[in-house]
């Protein structure tokens, strides 16, 4: 696309544009630097105060979907357009100035402030959880989280606007209906998905010959010290369900029991090299590990920008799906315009802007006719850039793939303490 | 009145850095205390019934994490003074005009970011890096030999880390000493060796008790290091605390962990301090 304005020369650069890194404890900032670790303390500090107080009092529950209708009606009604909006997104997602944001500003005079605030979801939650509890707004009017524990937690709370429904002509029409119901946000009240992605297994040719397609490859005892877990007990509680062939979706404590219990024999057999965060994908290129769980984008990313040759599947048994929503938080001060920013992302040509950038699994499936397109067009490394982005199955999932990926269990309150009491024992050591 | 200044200013000059205090450690401090013996989660809310439990169980649950901290950290400090003695002792005693040259080298690391250095381990010990690869390929290691993911990685990176913070008061404490002293056991035949045992290692000991102080406690509360160099089987205490506050949102637990840690260090350099002797632990440390 010509008005793509990536320095298409710069590997790089480019990777550090637009590599979207995860995961739901730490994310990197830069191949080999750990968010973890470098942002862990500043976080811990954050919340000294705050969250440490002398009791912290919990929200009602939210109420049933009849309630949160009225009260979303309530709150829309009369709200108005103020020509600004703040979004609060993860770093490497897209640059602050990405020409989706300014063709944005061009079409509705809507300016955005984008700030790459986000490291990870529990540090974020960390940290707006107590303002907004004390009634004030965040300072952000959209906000990208991931639907894991903290996305049940702020629904749960209460912390997030329930989203008027009738600005969102271009989702309603262009987002394909698997995004458009998803178990963990029912009609769409609170979340939009932004950018989704699967979880499956990488492995390095040099040293794994024969292609990995089972997840039992991740026990196999002739990798034993050289096969990468991740540290999100999300993740592996999933992937340990789905080797025992338990559906994470309806499994019950005593199924996440038996998977630890997998887990930990996986882990007790020396097989597990290390718990990773966004870093697994350091070791497998280096050849610590030879076989890693893997996000998809991270793999393509690494391929694309630094010429390794990293395969990826999502295993035979299946795989996660993870999804970045956008909301709006609760006193959110523009909230119309974040409104009209996030349907903003569901025009095709939008959409595939995005996607060419991000390479990760969009809702919006006629976008891809338009990178078709655009590649066609384009010439030299930028049209090799497009086709593969076009060609990815992992940026197009097929109706076979995505029969397999699983989202993450479910659980808020008591029983994710039940949860992460059965998972946290496997990654603590 | 300047009977009344002189009593005043004393406490007006503490008062900045009483407040400092009072406001971002003893304030957090004691909010913690609270939350530690708090029950709930995040959503229903914490509510204070003082369930001291939260102490046993997370002791119960942690306590190999524990004792694997006060190893790591006790093999990293004894290391530390392997390595630090002789260069502090060189630095001092045949630095000649460049001694601040030298400290400053050693002081340079600490330019990085601790994060990067340690990270750059991983590049420097990896299984097929800078130093295993040439080692592999000739045939002095097997090749399924790994130091990265262990506790050696664990350990190294912790002495490499908080080396400086061992050379810089052993270093001090031998600068300290009046070489006229040194002389006169020559002149009274002490060969070099019993110079050394009798004269010079005693004289620089405050030194190495407060380099102790100084790198134990960091290095056994360390987090960095096993996240980045360790294995599944070599996580810290640290590690524990920050996944149960920032992961896991258990706060009571990681506060209860907290406070645990601390007793046990507060313990440990009571014990060591009084064996010792307070003042000159306080004092080298102060110098």
């Amino acid at each position: 696309m010509t008005e793509n304005n990536f320095p298409d020369d710069d590997p790089v650069l480019m990777r550090g544009m637009t590599q979207r890194r995860r995961s739901g404890i730490g994310r990197a900032m830069a191949p080999g630097y750990s968010r973890r670790e470098a942002f862990g303390l500043g976080g811990l500090a954050a919340m000294g105060l705050g969250l440490a107080a002398c009791g912290v009092a919990g929200a009602g529950k939210a109420s049933s979907t009849g309630q949160v209708q009225s009260a979303a009606k309530k709150f829309w009604a009369g709200k108005k357009k103020h020509g600004h909006v703040n979004f609060a997104n993860w770093p490497l997602y897209i640059d602050t100035s990405h020409e989706t944001l300014k063709k944005f500003t061009a079409t509705t005079g809507i300016t955005v402030s984008y700030a790459e605030v986000i490291q990870d979801d529990p540090s974020w939650f960390a940290k707006i959880d107590p303002i907004i509890r004390s009634g004030q707004s965040i300072g952000y009017d959209v906000m990208v989280v991931t639907d894991g524990f903290e996305f049940s937690e702020l629904v749960a709370l209460d912390e997030l606007i329930p989203l008027d429904q009738t600005m969102l002509a271009n989702f309603h029409k262009y987002a394909s209906k698997k995004f458009q119901n998803r178990s963990f946000d029912p009609g769409n009240t609170y979340s939009i998905p932004w950018a989704s992605g699967s979880t499956g297994i990488a492995w390095n040719p040099k040293y794994i010959t024969t292609p990995v397609t089972s997840i039992n490859d991740l026990w196999n005892p002739a990798y034993k010290g050289h096969v990468g877990m991740m540290s999100d007990i999300q993740e592996i509680g999933n992937f340990g369900m789905i080797k025992l062939g338990i559906d994470p979706q309806s499994s019950k404590p005593a199924d996440w029991q038996k998977a630890a219990t997998a887990l930990t024999q996986q882990r007790n057999a020396g097989i597990v090299r290390q718990y990773y965060d966004q870093s697994y994908i350091n070791a497998l290129t280096k050849g610590d590990t030879w076989i890693t769980m893997a996000w998809s984008g991270d793999i393509f990313q690494q391929n694309l920008s630094s010429g390794s040759n990293l395969q990826f599947v999502v295993p035979k048994e299946g795989g996660n799906i993870w999804t970045d929503n956008m909301m709006i938080p609760k006193y959110a001060q523009n909230p119309v315009d974040a409104m009209t920013l996030i349907d903003w992302f569901y025009k095709p040509e939008i959409a595939a802007m995005l996607t060419e950038s991000i390479n990760y699994i969009t809702a919006v499936p006629s976008a891809r006719p338009l990178i078709v397109t655009a590649a066609s067009k384009a010439k030299g490394t930028d049209k090799q850039t497009l086709t593969e982005v076009a060609d990815s199955t992992l940026v197009w999932p097929t109706a076979a793939v995505y029969n397999r990926l699983f989202n993450y269990v479910d659980v808020s309150g008591k029983l994710k303490d039940q949860y992460s009491s059965i998972f946290q024992p496997v990654v603590a050591g | 009145m300047r009977r009344l200044r002189s009593t005043l200013v004393p406490y007006l000059l503490i008062l900045p850095g009483g407040l400092w205090l009072v406001v971002f450690f003893a304030a957090p401090l004691i909010f913690l205390i609270s939350m530690s013996t708090q029950t709930g989660d995040v959503v229903s809310g914490f509510t204070q019934n003082f369930n001291w439990h939260n102490y046993v169980t997370g002791f119960s649950d942690y306590h190999s994490q524990f004792i694997r901290s006060l190893l790591y950290g006790g093999l990293a400090t004894v290391l530390c003074i392997v390595l630090s003695y002789p260069t502090a002792y060189w630095i001092a005693f045949r630095g000649g005009a460049r001694k601040s040259t030298y400290l400053f080298l050693i002081l340079l690391p600490f330019f990085v970011s601790f994060v990067l250095r340690t990270i750059s381990w991983q590049y420097i010990l990896g299984d097929n890096g800078l130093i295993l690869e040439p080692l592999k390929s000739l045939g002095i290691v097997s090749q399924n030999f790994r130091v990265l993911a262990t506790g050696t990685a664990v350990v190294g990176g912790l002495t490499y880390n908080y080396l400086p913070f061992m050379v810089l008061p052993i270093y001090v404490a031998l600068e300290r000493i009046d070489f006229r002293v040194v002389e006169a056991a020559y002149d009274l035949y002490a060969n070099r060796v019993q110079a050394f045992t009798k004269v010079i290692l005693p004289l620089s000991l405050p030194g190495v008790f407060a380099g102790v102080l100084l790198n134990f406690v960091p290095a056994a509360s360390d987090y960095v290091n096993a996240a980045v160099l360790g294995g599944p089987n070599n996580t810290m205490i640290g590690n524990i605390i920050q996944d149960e506050y920032l992961s896991l949102q258990n706060y009571p637990i990681g506060a209860a962990l907290s406070f645990t840690l601390m007793a046990i260090l507060l313990i440990g350099i009571f014990v060591y301090a009084r064996a010792l002797g307070t003042e000159q632990v306080l004092e080298a440390g102060a110098a």
